[in-house]
C-alpha cells in the first residue's frame, strides 16, 4: 500500500497532493508541468516536502509531523528516469551491480538472472552503455533499479525520449514485470494511451492537484479530462474481457457489461480482461438501429447527459448497459435528432477505430 | 647528462610532484564546491582561489616568506613539528602548488559541472550516500579534468621561478630548479651551452606530462559521449 499526502511549494508552484494505492501499477497522469515529476520525487526523497507524509507498506518514508524524513538511499525506491541515466564509465554488468551491492543481503529479493531474463538484457551485459539503443538503455536502467530489490519502482515517463517501435517493446516489458514480481510500480506519464494500457488505479494531476483519483476506467472516462489529454483523444475507458476471435476476417469480439464491442484481432486469450479507450471522435449516434452500413458495432443505450451547449460541438454521455460511452457530435446534430438526457439512441463505433495503442490487457 | 644536471632535473621532479600530490586533494575538494555549492562570498574565494594566475609570481613568493618564514606567523608554528618550508625544497614544492592550484581548481572544475547531477541521483537511489556517490560517480566522470588540470599544474610548477626564487632563494641541490638553474648558468661566463642542455630537457619533460595526460584522458572510459 502506497500512501502520499504531501505539500511541496516549488516558486510560484505548489504541489498540494494526495492518493494511496495498493493496484500493481498506479499511473500519475497529467500534463507537463502538472506536478507528477515533483511528486515522484518526493517518494524518493529527492524533493523534500514542506509538509506531510509518505509511507510505503509499512514503512515510513516520510513524516513531517514525527520528523522522518529518510535520505534517498535509504528508501528503497526504485527510480527509472526519462533518459535512463546510466553510468557511462561502467559496464552494463556494473551499472546493474551497482545497487545490488549496496543492498544489504538480507534484504535481497530479486533473482538477478531472472532480470536479466525477464528484460533480455543477458547479451548486453559486456557493452558499455553509450554503445546502447535508446530501449535497451531504458531496459539496463530498469534492470538497475530492479536489482537493488526495491520496494517500489517509480517509473518517470520511461518512453518519453523513445520512438515508436521502441515504446511498444518497453510497455511490453513493464506488463511482464508487473505480471511477474509483484512489484508494485508508479508509473507517471502525460500519453493516455501508456496508462489505459498499464494502470490499473489512475491519479490524475493538473496544476500541483489531485482533480481525479480512482479505477482506470473511472478516472479516465470523466468529461472534464479534455483539457489533460488535448481534445482530440477525449474518449471513455470500458473495461471488457476477451469473448472470441474470429479467425477468418481477423477479428476479435470483447464483451462488457452492456454489449459486446468488436475490434481488430487482438492477440490475447479468451476471458482475459482488457481495457478499451474509445475516443468520442469516433462515436457516432443513431435514433434508429441502422441498416446497410460498415460500421460493425452499433450498441443501444440512453443518453445520459449533454455537455456545454454552445459552440459547433457538443460531447453526449450515453450509457450502455453498466458502461459510459462519450460521442462527440456537432450542435446540430443533437439539435436535429432532438436529443435530451433519457433519449434512447443506437451509439456506433467502427471497429477499426480501435487499435492496439486503444487496448491495455488488466 | 652530467651528475649535476641529473640532479637539477631529479630536484625539478621532486618539486613538481609533490607539489601536485599536495594540492590535489584540496584542489578537487574546492573544484567539487565550487562546481556544486552556493553559499555567501562563493565570488569572492572564486577571486581568492584564482589570485595566484594573476598576482605577479614575486609577490606570491613575498607573501609566502613573510607567512611561511622561520619568523613568519604560521612558519613560527610548523617549525615544532618538523615543518620547515623557509629555504627547503618543500618550500619550492609549496611555491609550485600554489602558482599551479588556480589552473588545477579551473579543469576540475568545469569538468564536474558537466557531470549530469541526475545520474548522483540515481546513484543515491539505488543506495549511495553523498560520499559514496562522489568517488563512484563524480570522481571517475571528472577524471579528464583531474588529468588536464594535473598537467597543467605540474608544467606550471615546472617552469616555476618567480616565487620559487623570492620564497626559498636559489641553492644548489635544494631549491635549484630547471629554470633556476637555466637562469643561473646564463649569469656566468660561458654558462650558455650548459643552459641551452637544460633548455632542451625542460622542453622534453614538459613533452612527456603532456602524452602521460593525453592517454589518462584518452583510457577512461568515460570520455566521449555521456550516454
Amino acid at each position: 500500500m502506497l500512501e502520499v499526502d504531501v505539500v511541496v511549494p516549488r516558486g510560484t508552484f505548489r504541489l498540494e497532493a494526495a492518493f494511496s494505492s495498493d493496484a500493481p501499477i498506479v499511473a500519475l497522469f497529467g500534463r507537463s508541468g502538472s506536478g507528477k515529476t515533483t511528486l515522484v520525487n518526493a517518494i524518493a526523497g529527492i524533493v523534500r516536502p514542506q509538509r506531510g507524509r509518505i509511507v510505503i507498506g509499512e514503512r515510513v518514508l516520510f513524516d513531517s509531523a514525527r520528523g522522518i524524513d529518510l535520505v534517498p538511499e535509504k528508501r528503497r525506491v526504485g527510480y527509472v528516469f526519462q533518459d535512463a541515466l546510466l553510468f557511462p564509465h561502467l559496464s552494463v554488468r556494473a551499472n546493474l551491480a551497482y545497487g545490488e551491492g549496496l543492498t544489504p543481503p538480507a534484504e535481497r529479493f530479486v533473482d538477478g538472472e531472472r532480470v536479466l531474463a525477464l528484460l533480455g538484457i543477458r547479451e548486453l551485459l559486456d557493452r558499455n552503455p553509450a554503445s546502447l539503443s535508446g530501449g535497451e538503455k531504458q531496459r539496463v536502467a530498469i534492470g538497475r533499479a530492479l536489482m537493488a530489490s526495491p520496494r517500489i519502482l517509480l517509473l518517470d515517463e520511461p518512453l518519453a525520449s523513445l520512438d515508436g517501435a521502441r515504446k511498444a517493446e518497453i510497455l511490453a516489458y513493464i506488463e511482464l514485470l508487473r505480471d511477474e514480481l509483484r512489484l508494485p510500480m508508479v508509473y507517471v506519464s502525460h500519453a493516455l494511451e501508456e496508462v489505459t494500457r498499464l494502470a490499473d488505479r489512475v491519479v490524475v494531476i493538473a496544476e500541483g492537484r489531485v482533480i481525479a483519483e480512482g479505477p482506470a476506467a473511472q478516472a479516465l472516462s470523466r468529461a472534464d479530462m479534455g483539457a489533460l489529454t488535448g481534445r482530440f483523444d477525449e474518449g471513455a475507458v470500458i473495461e471488457a474481457r476477451v469473448a472470441t476471435h474470429d479467425a477468418g476476417f481477423e477479428l476479435t469480439t470483447l464483451a462488457f457489461a452492456g454489449g459486446e464491442l468488436v475490434v481488430p484481432n487482438l492477440d490475447a486469450l479468451p476471458g482475459e480482461p482488457v481495457r478499451v479507450r474509445v475516443r468520442a471522435r469516433d462515436v457516432s449516434l443513431a435514433l434508429a438501429r441502422p441498416s446497410g452500413i460498415t460500421i460493425q458495432n452499433v450498441l443501444e443505450g440512453n443518453v445520459v447527459s449533454i455537455g456545454h451547449e454552445f459552440g459547433a460541438i457538443v460531447d453526449v454521455t450515453v450509457r450502455i448497459g453498466d458502461t459510459g460511452l462519450t460521442a462527440r457530435i456537432t450542435r446540430k446534430a443533437a439539435s436535429d435528432l432532438a436529443l435530451a438526457p433519457g433519449s434512447r439512441v443506437f451509439a456506433m463505433v467502427k471497429a477499426v477505430s480501435i487499435d492496439r495503442r486503444s487496448v491495455g490487457f488488466a | 647528462m652530467s651528475g649535476d644536471e641529473t640532479g637539477i632535473l631529479l630536484l625539478s621532479l621532486k618539486v613538481a610532484f609533490a607539489g601536485l600530490a599536495a594540492s590535489l586533494p584540496p584542489g578537487i575538494a574546492i573544484a567539487f564546491v565550487l562546481a556544486r555549492k552556493r553559499f555567501p562570498g562563493k565570488t569572492l574565494f572564486d577571486a581568492f582561489v584564482h589570485l595566484p594566475l594573476v598576482l605577479p609570481p614575486v609577490v606570491v613568493g613575498y607573501v609566502l616568506l613573510v607567512l611561511f618564514g622561520t619568523q613568519g606567523p604560521i612558519g613560527r608554528l610548523l617549525e615544532p613539528l618538523g615543518i620547515v618550508f623557509a629555504f627547503r625544497w618543500t618550500g619550492a614544492a609549496l611555491a609550485a602548488a600554489i602558482m599551479g592550484f588556480p589552473l588545477l581548481v579551473r579543469a576540475i572544475r568545469l569538468s564536474i559541472e558537466a557531470v549530469d547531477p541526475r545520474i548522483e541521483l540515481a546513484a543515491r537511489t539505488l543506495g549511495a550516500s553523498r560520499t559514496r556517490v562522489f568517488f563512484t560517480v563524480t570522481l571517475p566522470l571528472s577524471i579528464s579534468g583531474i588529468a588536464t588540470g594535473g598537467l597543467l599544474s605540474f608544467a606550471r610548477a615546472l617552469g616555476e621561478f618567480g616565487a620559487t626564487i623570492t620564497f626559498v632563494s636559489n641553492i644548489p641541490g635544494e631549491t635549484r630548479t630547471l629554470p633556476l638553474a637555466i637562469y643561473s648558468f646564463t649569469q656566468v661566463p660561458g654558462g650558455d651551452a650548459q643552459a641551452m642542455r637544460l633548455a632542451l630537457f625542460s622542453v622534453a619533460l614538459s613533452l612527456a606530462a603532456l602524452a602521460f595526460s593525453e592517454w589518462l584522458v584518452r583510457r577512461s572510459p568515460a570520455s566521449g559521449h555521456h550516454a
